[in-house]
């Protein structure tokens, strides 16, 4: 396990989906530079990937801060998009509000949020219409 | 399996990567759908797509794979086939369609 304390904080720019995931690939180096186990770095991966994916896509870009200690990997997502009406729907398997366009590129399948909360030990969204999305996940050693 | 005899089994041309083909593949996943991709763990190493975007490489990536082919004979972008080679990813592409790509490979065991 980790000796060092961490933290990463990265500004996400809505709509560049061509950019969209190079934090998640900085935060990945990052953890795998401090020595964290194969499993753990895929699990945080996954998690911060998709909601990166989804500040990109539904967000309008945001804030991605990531915090580890000798416990856990803490993921804070915080955006100020349009927020999420029906946040039990949103976690629905195969329920998804994206374009054709953004099918088009391989998300939107609505399977993003179901595998954040799947590979994450604890998972929290805190959402409403018109304030933004705070998405919490952490991932325990 | 070697990621030479993949390249062999599929007729694929190799983008880049060309050092990296004597390292040994167990498994492949074949999708267009990058979030199916990152739902299903299990040491995939190689990673069989019509997709051909930044984010084939980034769901690549995150899953810790070694390679991505590119089937139906498509070709992307020098900028993706750059960013997989930053990245350590070997890079193919194949004639096969999909369907086939997978048959020829989990004939050649690959699971």
């Amino acid at each position: 396990m980790p000796m060092e304390k961490l933290t990463l904080s990265f500004d996400i720019i809505g709509g560049n989906f061509i950019a969209a995931g190079e934090a998640s690939s900085a935060t990945k180096a990052a953890l795998r530079k401090i020595g964290l186990s194969n499993d753990i770095i895929r699990r945080v991966s996954i998690c911060m990937y998709e909601g990166e994916i989804n500040q990109v896509i539904h967000g309008g870009g945001g804030k991605a801060v990531i915090e580890v200690d000798e416990r856990r990997v803490a993921i804070t997502l915080t955006d100020g998009g349009p927020g999420i009406p029906d946040v039990s729907k949103a976690l629905e398997e195969g329920f998804s509000t994206a374009t054709n366009e953004i099918r088009e590129q391989g998300f939107g399948a609505g399977m993003g949020l179901p595998n954040m909360k799947r590979y994450s030990d604890e998972f929290e969204i805190i959402s409403k219409p018109g304030e933004g999305t705070t998405v919490v996940m952490s991932i325990r050693f | 399996m070697k990621l030479s005899d993949v390249r062999e089994i599929l007729s694929a041309s190799v983008m880049c990567g060309e050092e990296r083909l004597s390292e040994e593949v167990l498994s492949v996943c074949g999708s267009d759908l990058m979030s199916d991709v990152l739902a299903f763990v299990k040491d995939q190493s190689v990673l069989l797509t019509g997709l051909m975007n930044q984010q084939v490489v980034r769901t690549a990536e995150m899953m810790d794979m070694k390679c991505i082919v590119f089937v139906r004979g498509k070709t992307p972008e020098p900028d993706v086939v750059t960013l997989a080679n930053q990245r350590g990813l070997t890079v193919m592409s194949t004639m096969h369609r999909m369907y086939e790509a997978c048959g020829r490979l989990y004939s050649g065991g690959l699971v």
